[in-house]
């Protein structure tokens, strides 16, 4: 169980998610690898179709058929996730590692109370009595936020708010004090200031806690407030990654240089916005290629093989054969 | 702008959604038990104008009435009160043939490209269907004319064969701006028209809405959460918050100058690509329900600075510099 000892709390190494689909095999997630460690938040970035779901799901061992994971590693604390039984990665999941959905729903039962289902929960991992893991959830709930924990742990789910939904389900996902808590877009369908409440509470959460946090999302912006590192990911591939100063101010892909300069509050106001033409290629007909290729305003020849990661520092990793200066 | 008569407005609309009590509801009720609240307020007295080839940008949280008021102004959807101007005249004035094309004036483009556009139609009906049934084009220049429509949005016109669900997203979203447009309005209401976009393809049609505004004259109620989307595009923004407007500016005044309270907290809540590692401040609880709204001023249960008076009495909108009103009683304090 002993870490690594640059700390790295979870290290993903090649891996491939791919998907034998009738119509050909669709490569969701392509030789993706990164790693990070205590305390620290992960920024998974990308378009939709660009894989970042699926490498989440990949992690957590979600994947049904017709996908498979084809390739790689993925080491928690040193133990290849991939290696273990079902019934291991069983008590993995919900334990070690966690995850909460954009949709809280998607968590949430919506016939059982909030305490059943967060008591269920702990008891699924550890023998303690009800009364014990009662007190567990409560105090899960206060760590989150939620005011009154006594009464809302009586609730039902459809008794809470939107906002106050994903709290509950933040909640159930650090119940066992996870190493890594995967977070797949949680805030996307949240208003402005409740994005905020959440954005705190899950700062604090990770600071506090020493929980990784691996925050999937589209919206660059979320991830320069909250993330340290970044991997922006397109079309199953990581293109880019860093320290969120590095890949934010001095992006050396052109997808992410395109991404950032498309945000509208970074441009003055009124003046066309700089754009990315055409949009995301279909999985399936991508060959070896760089597969921004048709889009890219600095395309060679050369990008018709496939570019390779290099590494250009600690944690700075580009795919690209004619990078930015 | 300011003398000029706005293109349409609406004037102290309230629109109220009521449940009929079902009959469970009526028994318990004769047998004793309290009613409860069962009339949604969705608009309080709102007042809004849009000019001559103005942008306004309304922004608020979900349940705020955005789109409620998006759609009174569309004329999908009755005022409970209020009234509604098309050039100063009430709309009960435009009736008859001749004025088709006032009550064509104003369109609408949805969010959900996918929900919006039905699927068993080909684009080329989806978008020549109406054109024709209200006359401005005759069956045989149909497909001309759904032809230069498409072209306008930046879509191919070869494509007008198929069917929705053959189109990606932001292809989607074209297509529901051209239909839009295809009847030849002068006001168009976008409800989160981009919102289900990614940043790439959403930025394109950003700039798409910005063009054919310069083409075509338009002028457009835009309405979003995305206070960068609204900046970017807007001449004017409108704050509303729980049914009632709290705040509006012209665009460059409301973001430097920001008085409302509510409107402070949205613009510190959100997240910007150049401000990193920030510590987040969150504003207290949530939107309360507005079922049961508060008394008084509508914020007032979240806002930092509410003293006695805002829980008893609602702020009414005032000028506080040339073209900025603001809904605080702060402003009545002496400073």
């Amino acid at each position: 169980m002993n870490a690594p000892a640059d700390g790295a709390v979870l290290e993903v190494e090649g891996l491939r998610t791919h998907f034998f689909t009738r119509a050909g095999v669709v490569k969701a997630v392509d030789d993706v690898s990164f790693h990070v460690a205590r305390g620290e938040v992960l920024g998974l970035v990308g378009e939709s179709g660009s894989g970042k779901s699926m490498t989440g799901y990949s992690l957590m061992g979600l994947i049904d058929p017709p996908g498979r994971i084809v390739d790689g590693r993925i080491a928690l604390r040193g133990t290849d996730l991939r290696a273990l039984p079902p019934e291991a990665m069983r008590q993995v999941r919900g334990n070690r590692i966690a995850m909460i959905f954009q949709d809280p729903m998607m968590t949430l039962n919506p016939v059982l109370r909030v305490d059943v289902q967060m008591i269920e929960a702990i008891q699924a991992h550890a023998k303690v009595s009800d009364a014990s893991a009662r007190a567990r959830a409560r105090e899960a709930l206060v760590k989150v936020g939620i005011p009154s924990p006594d009464e809302r742990l009586d609730a039902y789910p459809h008794q809470f708010s939107g906002g106050m939904r994903q709290r509950v389900a933040i909640a159930i996902a650090l119940l066992n004090g996870p190493d890594v808590i995967i977070a797949d877009e949680p805030t996307t369908a949240l208003d402005v200031t409740i994005q905020g409440q959440i954005l705190y509470e899950m700062q604090r959460l990770s600071r506090e806690t020493g929980t990784a946090v691996i925050w999937i999302t589209h919206d660059l912006s979320v991830i320069a407030g909250l993330a340290d590192h970044v991997c922006v990911m397109y079309a199953g591939r990581i293109v880019e990654s860093g320290t969120v100063d590095e890949v934010l101010d001095r992006p050396r892909h052109p997808y992410t240089r395109g991404l950032i300069e498309s945000v509208p509050s970074r441009n003055p106001p009124g003046r066309p916005l700089p754009q990315l033409p055409g949009m995301t290629p279909s999985l399936l007909t991508l060959g070896a290629a760089c597969a921004f290729r048709e889009r890219c305003g600095r395309a060679i020849e050369a990008c018709g093989a496939a570019p390779l990661a290099q590494d250009l520092g600690p944690q700075r990793s580009l795919r690209c054969v004619n990078p930015l200066p | 702008m300011n003398a000029a008569t706005p293109l349409l407005e609406v004037r102290a609309v309230s629109k109220r959604f009521a449940k009929a009590p079902d009959f469970a509801t009526k028994l318990a009720q004769r047998l004793g038990a309290r009613a409860e609240p069962s009339t949604v307020h969705a608009l309080d007295g709102v007042d809004l104008a849009v000019g001559e080839r103005e942008v306004v940008g309304l922004v608020g949280e979900s349940g705020c009435g955005k789109s409620t008021l998006g759609r009174i102004v569309a004329r999908i959807l009755e005022p409970t009160e209020g009234e509604r101007y098309w050039k100063g005249r009430p709309y009960a004035e435009y009736t008859g043939g001749a004025s088709r094309s006032e009550r064509l004036a104003v369109q609408m483009v949805f969010q959900d490209p996918y929900a919006s556009l039905n699927p068993r139609m080909r684009v080329a009906d989806i978008v020549g269907e109406a054109p024709v049934v209200h006359g401005l084009v005759t069956r045989g220049e149909r497909e001309a004319y759904v032809a230069q429509s498409l072209e306008r949005v930046g879509l191919d016109a070869s494509l007008m064969r198929r069917f929705p669900h053959q189109f990606s997203g932001g292809q989607r979203s074209r297509i529901g701006i051209a239909r839009a447009l295809a009847v030849r309005p002068r006001l168009l209401v976008c409800d989160e028209a981009v919102a289900a976009l990614d940043v790439s393809i959403q930025a394109q049609v950003l700039n798409l809405f910005a063009r054919l505004r310069e083409e075509l004259d338009l002028a457009y109620l835009f309405i979003s959460h995305d206070l960068g989307v609204i900046r970017h595009l807007s001449d004017r923004v409108v704050v509303m918050y729980l049914g009632r407007v709290v705040e509006t500016a012209p665009t460059p005044e409301l973001f430097a100058r920001p008085n409302h309270p509510y409107t402070q907290a949205l613009l510190a809540e959100v997240p910007r690509v150049d401000v990193r590692r920030r510590a987040y401040v969150p504003i207290r609880g949530e939107i309360p329900s507005p079922l049961a709204p508060p008394s008084g001023c509508h914020f007032h249960p979240r806002c930092p600075h509410a003293f006695d008076r805002c829980r008893s009495e609602v702020p009414a909108l005032r000028e506080i510099a040339p073209g900025h009103r603001s809904a605080c009683h702060l402003n009545d304090l002496p400073r």
